[in-house]
């Protein structure tokens, strides 16, 4: 079970969006998440869907998927929600108690709200669509202006590569030791939160053992194979910008461009 | 023979920062490696078999002594880089030595590390991959593998490093007896392309295969020879608390009762030819 876990929940395919050099996606991401921000009317928000939408379309990766990130935010999406339809001064439409309705609240509430699900959309396609190393491929170059001014851009990327081999390797283990305490009557599932929490210790003690003489094992084996940090270092995956990526770039920039005009209009 | 390895009375010592004490893991080792040989190393848990292995690419400095790897001093840090690619190391626990979440992508380290244009990286890996029979793996995830693939992958990824040597430690202690062939097939595999291998192991059929065979005791080289010189030895294998390979057992066992099979015996068809001949003597 443990073993076929997805991570950074990339969706694999070989579509369009995959394609794309990760800098360009990150690029646009970040770019994206702006507009955003200065987007604050219909027409805006209404471009910005349409735009995610067409690459969501592009990328084949299944609705229900993206959707699935999403869950883990209702919370937090219902509780902006509720903060700015109550706390917003403005002209009162609605009032119950102490609980005030505005006008204002009700426009930048709903607004908040689309924002936070276009952002959480928009910034889960570039995972979904990226595959994990790439991204890390991706961050590192893009960092790597400011390696001269001393920025471990390659160390960074270095660790996000190594965290994403051995996660699987930890929750396997994690599996294990937690099956070996169950088998002599540890208790993980009753009880009231600190017991579970007290439970837990037994299972964290050894992990971190475990940890360790990875680290241990896996820094000799990486010196054993010429690694001595990015200096010198060439890459399998030359990263060339292609046509599309210049193409994508172009829309991104002409995307950009009439969000901002819109906003200016209206 | 060509000498590529040249082991010059090494003393290793732990240094043990808390108790100040020290640790005697080498105790004066003269060896010379030759070019395109086979070697075994044998012994018990603790002998210093792997801290032998670490003085041989620089990944531990002699206490005292000189280790000369293709005639560059491994305690010299200017040179310590072409040591590492000359002498590539496989270690026992094939999870904590792979680096990448993607097959391909962990073979192609080394050469990376080693500053290898990428295409020419990209022809290494493909080749490595083959050598290895795991070509069709490259864009699988290490965690998805069984422990002799995993350990496969290892082996690709410091064949695509153009090692001359290749230092096993133990690679198939933490395997199952099918990984465990896989792997002995492989080594063999890359010895008879020209490839030295030293393999650290306490499997006796894997050192059977060898040419030569070294036995450590306490830090030190106890036997050293053809598999037949030190196997003709049980007494002394025995008295260092280790099994000799099955057919010496059972060789001396049948001479001990009165049949006279040839000493220095080893592998199974050997002593199959003896005991049919002895047969049609009688
Ligand atoms: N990192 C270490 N620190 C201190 N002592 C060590 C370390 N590694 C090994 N030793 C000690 O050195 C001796 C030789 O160990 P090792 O080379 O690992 O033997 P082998 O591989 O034959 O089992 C042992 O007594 C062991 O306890
Ligand atoms: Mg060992």
């Amino acid at each position: 079970m443990i073993r076929d876990i997805t991570l950074g929940q990339y969706y694999p395919g070989d579509s369009l969006i995959h394609k794309l050099d990760p800098r360009v996606k990150i690029i646009a991401t970040l770019l994206f998440i702006i507009e955003l921000f200065i987007v604050d009317n219909f027409i805006g928000f209404a471009i910005c869907g349409a735009v995610l939408a067409a690459v969501i379309i592009v990328s084949k990766v299944p609705l229900s998927f993206i959707m699935r990130g999403l869950k883990p935010i209702l919370f937090i999406l219902f509780f902006t929600f509720a903060l700015n339809i109550f706390m917003v001064k403005g002209e009162v439409i609605w009032s119950w108690g102490i609980l005030h309705i505005t006008k204002e609240g009700v426009r930048i509430a709903v607004f908040m709200a689309i924002r936070l699900v276009l952002l959480i959309i928009g910034s889960s396609m570039l995972t979904l669509a990226t595959k994990p190393l790439s991204l890390t491929d991706g961050i590192e170059r893009l960092l790597s202006p400011l390696a001269r001014f001393g920025f471990p851009s390659h160390e960074i990327a270095m660790m996000m590569t190594i965290a994403l081999r051995f996660i699987p390797t930890l929750l396997e283990e994690t599996d294990k030791i937690m099956k070996a305490q169950q088998a002599r009557g540890a208790d993980f599932e009753t009880g009231g939160l600190m017991k579970r929490a007290k439970a837990l210790i037994p299972v964290l003690v050894p992990l971190f053992v475990s940890a360790f003489r990875i680290a241990q094992d896996l820094a000799m084996a990486m010196e054993a194979r010429c690694y001595r940090g990015g200096d010198g270092r060439t890459r399998m995956h030359e990263m060339k910008l292609k046509k599309r990526d210049f193409i994508a770039f172009a829309l991104e920039a002409i995307f950009l461009a009439i969000v901002i005009i819109e906003a200016r209009m209206f | 023979m060509e000498k590529i390895i040249t082991i010059d009375n090494l003393i290793f010592e732990y240094a043990h920062s808390e108790e100040h004490s020290r640790q005697l893991a080498l105790n004066d080792v003269n060896l010379d490696i030759y070019a395109g040989s086979f070697t075994a190393i044998i012994g018990k848990n603790g002998s210093g078999k792997s801290t032998l292995a670490k003085n041989l690419n620089g990944l531990l400095i002699p206490t005292s002594g000189v280790v000369y790897v293709d005639g560059y001093d491994t305690a010299d840090d200017d040179t310590i880089w072409e040591i590492r690619q000359r002498a590539g190391m496989v270690f026992q626990n094939p999870d904590n030595q792979l680096v990448s979440s993607i097959v391909e992508d962990d073979v192609a380290f080394g050469p990376e590390n080693l500053g290898v244009e990428p295409a020419e990286i990209r022809r290494r890996v493909d080749k490595a991959l083959e050598d290895v029979n795991m070509g069709k793996y490259k864009n699988k995830a290490p965690h998805l593998l069984s422990g002799g693939q995993k350990q496969r992958i290892a082996i690709a990824g410091v064949v695509a490093m153009k090692p001359d040597i290749i230092i096993f430690d133990e690679p198939t202690a933490m395997l199952d007896p099918k990984g465990r062939k896989e792997i002995m097939k492989i080594i063999a595999e890359l010895h008879e392309e020209g490839i030295t291998v030293i393999l650290i192991t306490h499997f006796m059929e894997e050192v059977i295969d060898a040419d030569r065979v070294i036995i450590m005791h306490d830090g030190n080289v106890l036997l050293d020879g053809t598999p037949e010189e030190v196997f003709s030895k049980a007494d002394i294998i025995k008295g260092a608390n280790l099994e000799v390979p099955l057919m010496v057992e059972l060789g001396d066992r049948l001479r001990a009762q009165g049949i006279p099979v040839p000493k220095g015996i080893i592998k199974e068809e050997e002593m199959v030819k003896a005991i049919c001949q002895l047969k049609s003597q009688n």
